[in-house]
């Protein structure tokens, strides 16, 4: 699996281009998880609950 | 047997089998609701990514939480309410925009506007880029990944949720990846003072800091 040795062998050379690629798709995926789990992990707006409650007891007044 | 039980029981049973719903009872709603509520940062996430900007995606979430509050009759408890009220939310995301075709445009130019002033000096410089890098995606390649990506969904979820073949969701997710390197590695997005390859540099920079503080 070690790649560091510097080979004119283009098989390995490709190996080796092919871990990098991997290596900034996993980047890139952390990234985007972070970006996302940024909005997940902000407090809900009251809004959110309030209208839900109102909907709710608008809901038990019905019936 | 207590009422939450019995869902459990019912949702188990086939689905050949006629459904007979039972009444619904208060138990129910409330134990929707909960579930519900545990949701709603992550249907504010997913609309923050379809609409860009922070009070449209809010106004989106709303909605689909209330459309999911209504329709809570036809969901069936113990399935997947993640993926049924993101379905809910992509489905109101765009009949809104087929209802205004010129309201979306202004939410694009609003969204784009956010996506270049999200310049808080605290934020991370390459969390900026990727913002940048998702908002040059087109429309359904950016949600496929988001869903897989960074919403935690199976490709079969994440098709349910689309309405098209998991086929067509694993081929928009590799092609979103593919773009989105090729955006963040050459720099083929705009930003100020900022030369082709400083995002891909700063990603990855960012990546081993967060993997060698876990």
């Amino acid at each position: 699996m070690n790649q560091n040795m510097p080979s004119p062998d283009p098989r390995k050379a490709s190996s080796a281009a092919l871990d990098e690629a991997r290596l900034r798709q996993q980047a890139i995926g952390v990234r985007l998880r972070q970006m996302f789990d940024e909005v997940v992990n902000e407090d809900v707006p009251d809004e959110f609950l309030e209208i839900l409650k109102r909907a709710d007891s608008r809901n038990a007044e019905n019936g | 047997m207590d009422a939450s039980r019995e869902i459990e029981t019912e949702a188990v049973a086939p689905a050949s089998v006629a459904p007979v719903r039972p009444a619904r009872t208060a138990a129910d709603d409330n134990a929707f609701k909960r579930e519900l509520v545990q949701l709603i940062p992550h249907l504010r996430a997913f609309a923050r990514t379809l609409c860009g900007d922070p009070t449209a995606a809010d106004d989106l979430a709303q909605d689909a939480m209330m459309k999911a509050w209504d329709a809570r009759a036809s969901f069936q408890m113990g399935t997947n309410m993640k993926a049924w009220t993101f379905m809910i939310l992509r489905n109101q995301f765009y009949s809104e925009k087929r209802r205004s075709w010129r309201q979306t445009q202004l939410d694009q130019e609003a969204a784009e506007r956010t996506l270049v002033a999200v310049d808080d000096p605290e934020a991370p410089v390459a969390l900026d880029e990727m913002r940048q890098g998702l908002a040059m995606l087109p429309a359904e390649q950016r949600e496929a990944l988001i869903l897989v990506g960074a919403g935690g969904f199976a490709y079969e979820e994440a098709a349910e949720i689309c309405n098209c073949a998991v086929g067509t969701v694993k081929s928009r997710v590799s092609r979103a990846r593919r773009a989105l390197h090729a955006i963040l590695e050459d720099g083929s997005y705009d930003r100020d003072g900022l030369s082709a390859g400083d995002a891909m540099r700063s990603i990855l920079a960012d990546a081993e800091r967060l993997s060698t503080v876990r």
